[in-house]
């Protein structure tokens, strides 16, 4: 049984393909584009915002894709408990349309950044970490101009007290230093989940990180992770639920 | 006499001789609509007026070559029935008027003149030249340059993979901005900017126009003076969301057989397109700007035709086919305008509500313009600064100069730059920027293209015959150091006011230099871009030529990079050092001094060293290969350490021939070409002395990776013994701290 993936296509996003590719011809999964303009997910088990530049950021980063069309069908996804994983855009997507708390800022050097970093997996038991190792070091490129995290601090020791902390950028060694925060989010965080916990975003790009050749592999157990649990039955029946 | 006064035809840029051909194409005189369309597509910029003669003896063909000039782009065969399409082109002077803007449109042309071509765009290069970094200006200037490229190239999705960066007093107030785009297509659906078809429909889609950019063609056709901060007006503001919509809308219209031909609007816009396209079909366009999508009130026909708005195409529609195309731009939230249609009787009509303001035969603005062949004459200056007499000896320590070589911004780790693009979206970057070549992977087939641009204005300014050989040179070899054959390359020819013979002159060399080489290393030119007027009060920029070369990989699991691949290989040196200092970053960096005959190209040579870096990493003889280039040996040896963690190297190598005082520094620094050093697992070492001693190509094991140092011998003498790490240091925080200073 293949896990079917949805990867919704917004107007300029542009990992789209990324994801695709890395779900259907990496992992050999199934894989369909959803337009933004499109209502029903056609009965996917899983769903990925991918990377880009919705709608050109032009307002703010996520703030108009919110609004697209598909959205409500992403959210009623979510609420039945469906895992949804938002990367890079897809995150800032996920942020704004209040699937998950806090907000982007301009990266603390205000300059976009492309590079290889390492992050660190606090939680697993979320659907796309439950293959990782407690604090396995993971190494994935960045690639945003606004990838510097914040929320209150009242918000910010709710996160950390429900554990909804998922990635925090890290050195090689695993440690949390500022240094190897590449943005100045708060508490390294680069990455989170809801309350629920099946709704993951960050800002790192997993799918350009499941080859050797490319220079990582390492973003693959992201994508394994969550076909593991759907091969188990460990997603709630969202997608029966949609169906 | 003339229906207008001399000073509206300077505004146009057209001398009395012109005007006078435009009236006898015309049998009258031009109304003020026909006389602004012949300005902008007479203008150097368009015409190619000067450069036109010259440029007619590059090699174009080839038995890969698909596509060669005339196109929006060019195209050779890469097996499997793919096509790889690229050209380079540059945006020079609207990126020191506007440097944000004036990048960012620049990598926006570019990538419009890629997917015209049917092809998918999936990467970017750019080839920058700035003055020196401690003038504020020109920090300030790179940095808006800098972040215009990363902010439309990241936002439409196409990776920057690779280039060059050099700087030199001379680009003060021209820096040149030259981008390089590569596409990938099927062989036999390569799109052309045709227009034919009595009756047919054409399309208008994209941006509104406005009253940007008029006259930006001929804004790039005049010199800058200390005015030139006024024709800000003129350069564009770039739109990445638009051109990203536009892309793929394109694209997918592509696939139906509903289109004819179509064309981006970038110099000279609508007037270009539409004439162009018109020329080649050998068909007339009959348009009204009235149906025109406009952002702003009151424009004038003369302002519709010329506005340079960004992000526009034109189309040309089969009959009948006109509601599909259109179904497609509505999905993608555009509106695709019917603007008019196709005629037959060769002329590019312009109407304003039916009323007709411009009848032009399109062949009169395009095939028929002006062609000069400008006189030449040797540059006084050439005599004196190719003499070179170097100090009785050296001024500094080898080791200390390899420190300061190594801090020079032209050699540098270019992080600062190259982290700002996103060089690893489409998942395809398998060598990332920084390491030479930048090379991708075809996905669907085992293949990846190595792609490289490389100029040094230096050595061009000293000799632009030889400066142009060793551009394409280097560009061949950097691609071949990757594992590639170099397939098909691009120019992007940067100089000064041709109208001055001794740039002409320097235009004219340089042309028959690339010619030579390209001739000899059998890469044939696809296409490219030509900005002359580099020039600021008088004062014009080292002649310029940029190369961009396409090399295609057979296997993507061969592909090599330029950094050690683990301790204890065998170094190989391939090719000869000789003494030959001119114009190299030793005497500049060191002795301040910029004089002598840059290196020397034996081309067969060249072409046989290629040969074997191609031949010997399709066998899987090689673990890394990186050419010398600035800097000679001693750079290029440390270069190879790099980014490996420390793995150091221990070499000793035979001596060059100089006095006694030289030999050890003209070893280490001396530029010579057709020098790369390669890393070989022990095992085969023999064979690939063999292979080269069969090819004739000189080649000497000279030592060890290893060791976490970087120590050169020459003749068992220890010349320099420096830690990887404090090198590495080094040569990572030189062109940072430029940056950072502004920030504290």
């Amino acid at each position: 049984m293949r896990t079917k993936f949805a990867v919704i296509v917004f107007p300029g996003s542009n990992c789209d393909h990324d994801a695709h590719y890395a779900v259907k011809e990496v992992l050999g999964q199934s894989a369909e584009f959803i337009w933004h303009k499109e209502t029903d997910l056609r009965g996917a088990d899983v769903v990925i915002l991918p990377g880009g530049f919705s709608h050109g950021d032009y307002l703010r980063t996520g703030a108009i894709a919110r609004f697209s069309p598909v959205m409500d069908a992403v959210r009623n996804f979510a609420a039945a408990g469906g895992p949804v994983l938002g990367i890079c855009n897809g995150f800032q997507i996920l942020l704004e349309a209040g699937l998950l708390p806090g907000a982007m800022l301009r990266n603390r050097e205000l300059k976009f950044r492309c590079e290889h970093v390492h992050v660190r997996v606090e939680q697993i038991d979320t659907p796309f970490t439950l293959g990782c190792r407690p604090e396995q070091v993971l190494r994935m490129p960045i690639a945003h101009g606004e990838g510097n995290y914040f929320t209150t601090p009242e918000e910010l020791q709710k996160l950390e007290q429900n554990r909804q902390v998922i990635f925090r950028y890290v050195d090689a060694a695993g440690a949390a230093t500022d240094e190897a925060n590449p943005n100045g989010s708060v508490a390294s965080i680069a990455g989170i989940c809801n309350e629920r916990r099946n709704v993951v975003g960050l800002m790192p790009h997993p799918e350009r990180a499941c080859e050797l050749a490319l220079g990582s592999a390492d973003g693959l157990v992201l994508l394994e992770s969550v076909v593991k649990a759907h091969a188990i039955g460990a997603l709630t029946a969202a997608g029966s639920a949609m169906a | 006499m003339s229906a207008f006064d001399k000073a509206t035809l300077d505004r146009h840029g057209l001398n009395d001789d012109e005007y006078q051909r435009i009236v006898k194409a015309l049998g009258r005189e031009p109304t003020m609509t026909e006389l602004g369309i012949f300005s902008v597509m007479w203008s150097e910029h368009c015409s190619y007026k000067s450069s036109r003669v010259h440029l007619r003896n590059l090699p174009t063909t080839g038995p890969r070559v698909l596509q060669g000039p005339g196109e929006n782009a060019g195209a050779v065969d890469i097996g499997d029935g793919l096509a790889a399409v690229f050209k380079i082109e540059s945006h020079n002077h609207p990126s020191f008027i506007e440097p944000y803007q004036g990048a960012a449109t620049g990598v926006g042309g570019i990538i419009r003149d890629i997917f015209t071509m049917g092809a998918r765009p999936i990467a970017l290069l750019n080839s920058l030249r700035f003055g020196q970094l401690d003038d504020p200006h020109v920090r300030r200037n790179m940095d808006g340059v800098v972040a215009g490229i990363a902010g439309y190239g990241n936002s439409i999705g196409i990776p920057t993979v690779g280039g060059e960066i050099a700087f030199e007093e001379c680009y003060t107030g021209n820096p040149l901005v030259n981008v390089f785009c590569l596409g990938l297509a099927r062989a036999d659906e390569i799109v052309k900017g045709v227009a034919k078809g009595t009756g047919n429909p054409v399309y208008y889609v994209g941006s509104k126009t406005g009253r940007d950019g008029i006259h930006g063609a001929t804004m790039a056709s005049a010199e800058f003076d200390e005015n030139s901060a006024e024709k800000r007006p003129a350069v564009q503001v770039g739109d990445p969301f638009m051109e990203k919509l536009l892309l793929e809308a394109c694209l997918e219209v592509m696939q139906t057989d509903a289109l004819i031909g179509i064309q981006d609007m970038g110099a000279a816009g609508l007037t270009c397109s539409t004439c162009e396209m018109g020329a080649r079909g050998g068909a007339g366009i009959d348009i009204d700007v009235t149906h025109v999508p406009q952002r702003e009130t009151g424009m004038t026909p003369y302002e519709i035709m010329l506005s340079e708005s960004q992000e526009r195409m034109l189309l040309v529609v089969k009959r009948g086919r006109e509601r599909e195309v259109e179904e497609i731009f509505e999905k993608w939230d555009l509106h695709a305008a019917h603007i008019g249609e196709v005629t037959d009787d060769g002329l590019m009509r312009v109407r304003e509500r039916g009323t007709v303001v411009a009848e032009i035969p399109t062949r009169a603005l395009t095939d028929d313009a002006p062609v000069y062949r400008r006189p030449m004459e040797t540059p006084a200056y050439l005599a004196d600064v190719q003499k070179l007499t170097l100090p009785a000896k050296p001024l500094v320590k080898d080791g200390d100069a390899l420190r300061r070589l190594l801090a020079s911004p032209v050699i540098a780790n270019k992080r600062w730059v190259y982290r700002q693009y996103d060089h690893m979206v489409r998942t395809n970057t398998l060598v990332m920027p920084g390491a030479g070549a930048g090379v991708v992977r075809v996905k669907g087939t085992d293949r990846a293209l190595a792609l490289s641009v490389d100029g040094n204005g230096r050595y061009c300014y000293l000799d632009p015959y030889r400066g142009a050989i060793l551009a394409v040179a280097e560009a061949a070899r950097n691609v071949a150091c990757a594992g590639a054959e170099p397939i098909g390359a691009t120019n992007c020819l940067n100089f000064g006011n041709p109208e001055r013979p001794e740039i002409m002159w320097q235009f004219g060399r340089a042309v028959e230099g690339i010619t030579a080489a390209c001739k000899a290393l059998e890469i044939p030119i696809t296409g490219g871009n030509v900005s002359l007027y580099n020039e600021t009060d008088g004062k014009a920029i080292y002649p310029t030529p940029v190369l961009g070369v396409v090399g295609l990989i057979e296997d993507a699991s061969k592909v090599l990079g330029r950094s050690f691949k683990g301790t204890g290989d065998a170094i190989v040196l391939v090719g000869e050092t000789r003494l030959e200092f001119g114009g190299s970053e030793y005497l500049k960096v060191v002795h301040d001094l910029i004089a002598g005959e840059p290196p020397n190209v034996d081309l067969q040579a060249e072409k046989a060293l290629q040969h074997l870096l191609a031949s010997a990493s399709r066998d899987g003889l090689l673990r890394s290969a990186h050419d010398c280039a600035e800097g000679g040996l001693a750079v290029t040896l440390a270069e190879c350490t790099f980014g490996t963690g420390g793995i150091g190297l221990t070499v000793d190598v035979p001596a060059v021939a100089a006095t006694a005082e030289w030999t050890q520094t003209a070893t280490l620094f001396s530029e010579s070409a057709s020098r790369v050093v390669v890393s070989v697992a022990r095992e085969n070492v023999a064979a690939v002395l063999a292979r080269a001693h069969s090819l004739g190509v000189p080649a000497a094991e000279i030592g060890t990776t290893g060791n976490a140092r970087i120590s050169v011998s020459i003749k068992g003498t220890l010349a320099i013994d420096i830690a990887v790490s404090e090198a590495e240091t080094i040569w990572d925080a030189a062109l940072e701290k430029f940056f950072k200073q502004r920030a504290a």
